[in-house]
């Protein structure tokens, strides 16, 4: 299939090339800050030097989980939005499609109402988030629409208005001085409270979520022909939706937890790289994660240095992702048809 | 007709005496004819209902919020268990304007920034409600005039004058023992809020007005003049001398949290949880109640310049402006010794 992709690559330079860039990103992120670190710095504490004390604080307490965090939330959210467009078979669809984010979003925002612990606020959004989404399964089920596209899409659009309204309720009710700031502000999704705690706790829902994806890639790419074509290819199109849902749910809400609500990366990053790997979800999968990872840690690494004051991630995706969406789509209408 | 109008001004000046309502200005210029003797008073946001408790209590129809449980010991009794009715300024909540009515208020009062919002409020309000409804400059250089203002509006002159003479000293002894204070001594101070301590009022900012007129340096300088929210690595990049919170969980945990070591106010333990019974010491709200913040800072800050006894101090202030003097226990538990 050569018109699938560029040919002037191959997949496997290709993965190469984009985890190199990845690497390239990581380290720009730890070399740059509001704290001033000379390259040097960063480079001795990373060897293992640990005469400066607040030198290794700023570098090993601070930037460095923040930058792995942001590797994390942009991997997740990427391999989840390009799992979800293939599965619905909608190069529309993001993450949020079945209720995730508003779901989330409505946990974290009811633990910050509560004065819950920081930790507390993080597991109450992503367990809300996990059971918008099984609450809109169960319920296709429960309507017999037994893991149909459209029926599933329903579902989790009224169920994510239920739980945006709760999101505004919570809004009325919290302290204007205090809590509706910092509501208002994890809505718009940030870095800035990243800590090793918090990488430590996301990686493992990344991990459980996306590695069944890799595994099943060639079984999921099937799905994009429909469900007839997949059964006759020996692939039951109802389980392997609802277990990609799950896994792409799982990643989803453990970076809206850690993260807030981050728009448009689920969305953009799969286009990007589709334009470079073509439709097929075994190439697509790889080719996002990596390009996700690398986008989010160059995202916040701008969102912590372009101001004193951090920048919410939310306003910068949709600011690069509008634009970039529009020329990806102007350039690369032909990149989905095909 | 100059001895009519001598004779109209006198009359009005007489007024309170009278069961008769007077015009006064407001701060957006707004003449508003106002009961001579205003008996049930709502305050339109927290920095008003202060002011207005300290001056008038009896005439309060309710809070903007509720007190809290903790709040209670430092309020007079009649005045702790009022009701929450809502708030006109601001963000976030608003007032159901029957529920405002339902409270048959005389007057509306508001104590804080004056701008085109708030005067255009005040306007509509009247209009709608039928209430009249004066604005007073709540800014922290016009502390003292705005006691006068407020206290003369309540038709309470003397209570006014002994809350402002009290302010006045206050504030002339800041200026005294800061004189002797040069700017290489006075600390920089960051304002932690939020449990994480990521909040901070920047330089500009009326939460943070009180750090300025302290003398002190406020380290966040950023794009805005509201709440701004940094990263943890920000604050190390200003490594301030001094941490003020008025968030408990983070004045507890802050030095166990990794990313706040090696900051110069952590790693010298000063970290200052600012008390926040019945009033917040440094804003919650912007009001009066920040003149015990004031001293209260120049202990904290400047220790071996400030003199006289913080909880005398403090409790001859709470018994003045508040009607209750804590004793020895709840003094303590206030100030968190």
């Amino acid at each position: 299939m050569p018109r699938c992709r560029p040919c002037w690559v191959s997949d496997r330079a290709l993965t190469g090339l984009l985890a190199v860039g990845l690497i390239a990103t990581l380290i720009l992120g730890a070399a740059v800050g509001p704290f001033a670190l000379s390259p040097a710095t960063v480079l001795a504490v990373l060897a293992g030097e640990r005469s400066d004390p607040q030198a290794v604080a700023v570098l090993l307490n601070i930037r460095l989980p923040r930058v792995l965090a942001a590797a994390v939330v942009g991997a997740a959210l990427a391999a989840a939005g390009a799992a979800y467009q293939t599965v619905f078979r909608n190069p529309l669809v993001s993450p949020d499609i079945l209720g995730v984010s508003a779901g989330a979003g409505f946990g974290a925002v009811l633990g910050i109402l509560l004065g819950l612990p920081v930790m507390a606020i993080q597991m109450l959004g992503f367990g809300m988030g996990l059971a918008t989404v099984g609450l809109v399964i169960g319920l296709t089920l429960a309507l017999r629409g037994g893991g149909q596209v459209l029926m599933i899409v329903l579902c989790g659009i009224a169920i994510g208005a239920l739980a945006g309204a709760g999101i505004s309720l919570v809004k009325l009710l919290a302290d204007p001085e205090q809590q509706l700031p910092a509501i208002t502000f994890w809505l718009m999704g940030s870095l800035a409270g990243a800590k090793r705690a918090d990488v430590a706790a996301a990686l493992p829902a990344l991990l459980i979520g996306i590695l069944p994806l890799l595994a099943l890639r060639w079984r999921i790419g099937l799905l994009a022909m429909g469900d007839d074509e997949s059964r006759a290819m020996g692939v039951d199109a109802a389980r392997l939706r609802v277990l990609v849902i799950a896994c792409a749910t799982l990643m989803t809400a453990a970076a809206v937890a850690m993260a807030g609500v981050i728009g448009w990366v689920g969305l953009m990053v799969p286009h990007m790289a589709r334009l470079l790997t073509g439709p097929r979800f075994d190439r697509l999968l790889p080719a996002a994660i990596l390009i996700g990872a690398g986008f989010m840690v160059l995202v916040d690494t701008a969102a912590r240095t372009i101001a004193t004051l951090e920048v919410p991630l939310g306003i910068l995706t949709a600011v690069l992702g509008a634009p970039v969406f529009v020329w990806l789509l102007a350039k690369g209408a032909r990149a989905w048809s095909e | 007709m100059i001895h009519l109008r001598l004779l109209t001004a006198a009359l009005l000046l007489a007024a309170p005496a009278v069961a008769q309502d007077r015009i006064v200005t407001d701060a957006t210029g707004r003449a508003v004819s106002v009961p001579a003797d205003p008996a049930r008073v709502f305050a339109a946001g927290p920095p008003a209902a202060t002011l207005l408790y300290t001056l008038k209590p009896d005439a309060m129809v309710g809070w903007v919020t509720a007190s809290k449980p903790a709040d209670k010991p430092f309020l007079r009794p009649q005045a702790a268990d009022l009701p929450a009715l809502g708030r006109l300024t601001g963000r976030g909540d608003t007032l159901n304007l029957e529920v405002l009515l339902s409270a048959r208020p005389d007057l509306i009062v508001d104590y804080g920034t004056v701008n085109a919002t708030y005067a255009d409020l005040a306007g509509r309000i009247q209009d709608q409600a039928g209430v009249p409804y004066v604005l007073i400059d709540g800014s922290f250089a016009d502390m003292t005039e705005g006691i006068r203002r407020m206290a003369n509006l309540l038709a309470v002159p003397d209570r006014g004058e002994v809350l402002a003479a009290y302010t006045e000293r206050t504030l002339a002894d800041l200026d005294a023992l800061l004189a002797g204070i040069p700017q290489d001594a006075r600390p920089t101070v960051y304002l932690a809020r939020g449990p994480e301590g990521l909040e901070t009022p920047a330089r500009g900012s009326i939460n943070a007005e009180i750090i300025e007129r302290v003398g002190a340096v406020n380290v966040a300088q950023a794009e805005t003049r509201g709440l701004a929210t940094v990263s943890p690595e920000q604050v190390q990049a200003w490594a301030p001398e001094v941490i003020i919170t008025i968030d408990r969980d983070f004045a507890a945990n802050v030095g166990t949290m990794p990313e706040w070591q090696g900051i110069p106010a952590v790693k010298n333990g000063r970290v200052y949880l600012a008390p926040a019974a019945p009033f917040g010491f440094i804003d919650a709200p912007p009001s009066v109640n920040r003149l015990i913040g004031l001293t209260w800072l120049a202990h904290k800050l400047y220790p071996d310049a400030a003199t006289g006894d913080l909880r005398a101090e403090v409790a001859r202030f709470y018994d003045l402006f508040y009607g209750v003097r804590p004793d020895d226990a709840a003094l303590s538990a206030l100030l968190g010794e």
